[in-house]
């Protein structure tokens, strides 16, 4: 996790990717651009946004570093600390609460040894709660990267942690790619 | 085009077309006029936000006589003709903006004592016309750092109510916006997100136009209670500003520049922080006279000229 | 079982793809739009068919349509409502994930419709593999000419694209969509103007849910007045309904408007009844704003007539004894369920969502969460009753947008109706149903 606050730049197959991107808009309104750039760069650059970052995809799309920060700091996917490399989201709203999200989070904890919103010393896992994730008739439910995770039970969750054991896994990825 | 006529709590007053309820009732003036804690008249895209100039529209226009179903913002609703709207004759507004009012006191720190603004903060005016006593809020209130933007503005998040006037100057009346509104929700604040100076020869002007003690003049912090000061109208040679000002001044001494404000509140002409911060001296200066402060705020209680208004009834009223 | 308009091929192998979809009659309806119809014409069918908006509000969609400013000199643009965030609600989903070329389909024709030539898919951020799913389509669309310049040498021309959000419930209502589409924070913008006369970029702009966009090319295929025909009076056509809760199938239902609500919880063809024999408590009908309603009034209105799902029927009795189908996100509680803390937890939500734009719901909504999870643990007071029921009524009707009386709604529900629950949190100094 250390050092990711060096300066951070797309590679060719990305800026190919952003011009994609900022012609589905019209001239002059590559500022739409913005979110999608966001969910890129905080795939490709380590899991969340750093002030760096941020400049980067200012400078990209033409507009004042503090318009990026007004965006980043609104939306919660963004992540503007440090993540670990498996960063696991589980719903806590209504249908997931009443299906057990409570067993779901405390369990995590308990196995991860971290509380919400933290993540692990090794910087492996990163725990969040999140609201509603659109899939109450599968609660209880959890997202990682751009999975979906659904029905949840222990075991399931168990077998989540497994699968995530090996030293290189993250949970991280381009969804344009 | 023919002018609309309209009506606001009894009083008919013919307005241009896309002309607001709020400005409508400007021209007609006196108490009928909804307090307005966003909307600044001068900054394109402002108001509708604070909710306190919420009025009714009992009539929407001649040829349409039903009610709007809700309140509306009357600094962002325009008049149609034949209008009727209600603002200090209705209780349901009335109600309502006490209860706008409580929401924006809830998390305010009322630390009017040692705030600079005290005296000439539309907050305290609002809650002392429309509030009530005591409050009902019982839980922790929200609270922020204070920051520094540079030497010369000091930011304390804790007051402000989130107008969003000092955004609309910076993208207006500068050519680069350095801070913004960060975060969402009641967490949302004012801030650069990284310490970082705000850098402009308008910047000042956030000062001017913040309703509240949450941008306020470093080079005047603590220095006097601003009833305590005489503001004079006066007037220098500027190459980036009109040059139009008051002086807040202790004797001789020039304790800060503002831009001149009108009976809203708002600054009649930005003045550039060149004459802000800089021309403290009274060689710098053309003085005209006394400033005559119609607000109704403490500042009029040791003023050199009489205010020819009966006296007010009593603020708190009892329950 | 009623007739299917919108997942009559769910079961379909392989529907996602572009050729299966035609083989099974897709993108017939666009044809005949192409070959066959003017703009206005679509317009009268979807005003004739009465639908009506499924994103929660229920307006009337061929009326939405019409309002759009015509003759601007700017183009015009459709946007697609995808960023289903609504506790209880996860319908878009379903039929994205499942049927992507029908929502493509009903895209191309209401765009022909509104005569506009670029239309976005707004899609929450969390469905990036539903939003793969969509430019997968899109790109077998452009592919068969059914997307790009002069589609089937008719002369109409569109483009649709995917946009994600970032992860904010306020994106839902309209106006902050197209603030986030222009690459903003969310925050709903005072209307007017509305989106018809200014939108995206300023430009004449119509919204519409996923739902109601699906529903377009069987209302093209069939007509406006066969799909008016289905359900009972105002409420036309069918509904997908989010079923969750603690009922033993939860899952999406296509229902006819029209039917009962209690067949809708105990028929095996839908919910399946309560989970392990447990008693019905309440069911919020419509996603998390609408009013809960007691299990009583849910399946009864308050003149002891059959509860129906249909927007006329779930309102019967207004906020006093009624609520509202919203979105259709049926949540389903049974007696094991403390309603306080269901509550605290909808509360959280909409602080948690306020975008902080305007005072009564950004003071507001926290407000009611302090007081409610004071409650929920024991540390109520008997006036905190009130004190709540109080703020939700000042929030409620005076903000902005929506959200406000998103917030409110169930507070002021759940205390009409089950406040002898609040009373014995703070009696008892405890949660009831805590283990």
């Amino acid at each position: 996790m250390e050092d990711q606050r060096t300066s951070f730049e797309f590679d060719k197959e990305s800026l190919a990717l952003v011009e994609k991107i900022i012609a589905r808009y019209p001239p002059g309104k590559q500022k739409s651009a913005l979110l999608p750039l966001l969910h890129m760069a905080q795939a490709e650059a380590g899991g969340w946004l750093s002030r760096e970052t941020m400049d980067y995809v200012a400078s990209l799309l033409k507009l004042q570093p503090v318009e990026v920060y007004e965006v980043a700091t609104f939306y919660t996917m963004f992540n503007l600390q440090p993540v670990g490399n498996c960063v696991i989201e589980v719903c806590r709203t209504g249908p997931c609460w009443l299906n057990g999200a409570e067993e779901i989070i405390a369990h995590l904890e308990h196995r991860l040894q971290i509380k919400a919103g933290e993540t692990t010393p090794d910087g492996k896992f990163t725990l969040k709660t999140v609201e509603c994730l659109a899939a109450c008739g599968n609660a209880p439910v959890m997202q990682a990267g751009i999975k979906y995770y659904e029905n949840l039970d222990v075991e399931k969750i168990d077998a989540f942690l497994d699968d995530c054991s090996s030293k290189d896994a993250t949970t991280r990825q381009n969804p344009y790619k | 085009m023919p002018l609309f006529k309209v009506s606001i709590d009894n009083i008919t007053v013919e307005v241009e077309p896309g002309t607001t309820i709020l400005n409508a009732a400007r021209k007609i003036g006196g108490k009928i006029v909804p307090p307005a804690m966003c909307y600044y008249s001068k900054l394109k895209g402002s108001g509708g936000k604070c909710r306190t100039c919420l009025v009714k529209v009992v009539r929407t226009s001649a040829s349409d006589p039903r009610p709007m179903p809700k309140l509306v913002a009357s600094c962002s609703t325009l008049v149609q003709d034949g209008m009727i709207v209600e603002n200090t004759i209705s209780k349901e507004v009335l109600e309502a903006r006490k209860h706008v009012v409580e929401f924006l006191l809830i998390n305010h720190p009322l630390d009017c004592p040692v705030c600079d603004q005290a005296g000439e903060c539309d907050l305290q005016n609002l809650s002392y016309e429309h509030g009530v006593s005591g409050s009902r809020y019982e839980e922790e209130r929200r609270t922020f750092e204070r920051i520094d933007i540079g030497d010369l503005i000091q930011l304390h998040m804790n007051r402000c109510i989130l107008c969003y006037r000092c955004i609309y100057v910076a993208d207006q009346l500068t050519d680069k916006r350095v801070h913004g509104i960060l975060f969402r929700g009641d967490k949302a604040e004012i801030g650069t997100y990284i310490d970082q100076v705000i850098d402009n020869d308008f910047s000042g002007n956030v000062i001017d136009v913040c309703p509240v003690g949450a941008l306020t003049d470093k080079t005047f912090r603590f220095k006097s209670r601003v009833w305590f000061t005489k503001p004079y109208d006066a007037h220098r040679e500027c190459s980036k500003c009109k040059g139009k000002a008051v002086l807040w001044m202790s004797g001789k001494e020039i304790l800060r520049v503002t831009a001149r404000k009108d009976a809203y509140g708002e600054v009649e002409d930005f003045i550039c922080n060149t004459c802000r911060f800089e021309k403290k001296d009274l060689d710098d200066w053309t003085l005209e006279g006394p400033r005559n402060i119609k607000h109704e705020s403490v500042i009029s209680q040791n003023l050199y000229e009489l205010i020819k208004e009966p006296p007010r009834e009593p603020p708190f009223k009892k329950k | 079982m009623g007739i299917r308009i919108l997942t009559a091929q769910m079961h379909i192998e392989g529907i996602q793809q572009l050729d299966v979809y035609r083989r099974h009659g897709g993108y017939e309806a666009f044809r005949k739009v192409l070959n066959a119809m003017s703009p206005p014409a679509v317009l009268e069918e979807v005003k004739l068919s009465t639908l009506r908006g499924r994103g929660g509000a229920g307006f009337p969609t061929g009326m939405k349509w019409s309002f759009l400013a015509k003759n601007t000199g700017k183009p015009a643009y459709l946007i697609c409502n995808a960023d289903e965030s609504e506790p209880g609600t996860f319908k878009d989903r379903y039929l994205m994930e499942k049927n992507p070329h029908l929502l493509l389909e009903g895209m191309m024709i209401s765009a022909f419709a509104l005569e506009a030539a670029t239309a976005y898919i707004y899609i929450r951020g969390e469905l990036f593999y539903v939003h793969q799913i969509l430019e997968r389509a899109i790109g077998e669309a452009y592919a068969a000419g059914l997307l790009g310049k002069n589609i089937l040498g008719s002369g109409f021309s569109l483009d649709i694209h995917c946009h994600p959000g970032g992860g904010a419930y306020i994106c839902g209502e309209e106006t902050a969509l197209i603030e986030s589409l222009e690459g903003k924070r969310g925050n709903p913008r005072i209307k007017p103007p509305f989106p018809a006369v200014s939108g995206l970029w300023d430009c004449p702009t119509v919204v519409n849910n996923v739902e109601t966009l699906a529903a377009v090319p069987w209302i093209i295929q069939n007509g406006g007045k066969a799909y008016a025909a289905i359900g009972v009076w105002k409420s036309t056509g069918t509904k997908l309904m989010s079923a969750c809760g603690h009922i033993r199938k939860p899952g999406v239902y296509e229902v006819e408007m029209g039917l009962p609500v209690e067949e809708f919880i105990y028929s095996d063809e839908y919910c399946g009844g309560i989970r392990n024999g447990n008693q019905l408590k309440a069911v919020v009908a419509g996603g998390s704003s609408v009013p809960i309603l007691p299990a009583a009034l849910i399946l009864k209105t308050a003149k002891g007539e059959a509860r129906l799902i249909t927007y006329e029927s779930l309102s019967e009795g207004g906020f006093e004894s009624g609520t509202m189908l919203g979105s259709g996100g049926f949540i389903v509680m049974d007696h094991t369920t403390c309603i306080v803390k269901n509550l605290w937890n909808f509360t959280r939500f909409y602080h948690h969502e306020s975008c902080g734009q305007c005072s009564p719901c950004r003071e507001g909504t926290g407000w009611m969460e302090k007081v409610l999870h004071r409650i929920e643990t024991g540390h109520g007071k008997m006036e905190d009753i009130d004190l709540l029921s109080d703020v939700a009524k000042n929030i409620e009707g005076n903000t902005i947008c929506p959200l406000g009386d998103a917030a409110a709604w169930p507070v002021r529900s759940t205390i009409r109706h089950f406040r002898q629950e609040f009373e014995d949190h703070v009696n008892q100094k405890r949660c009831p149903f805590s283990k």
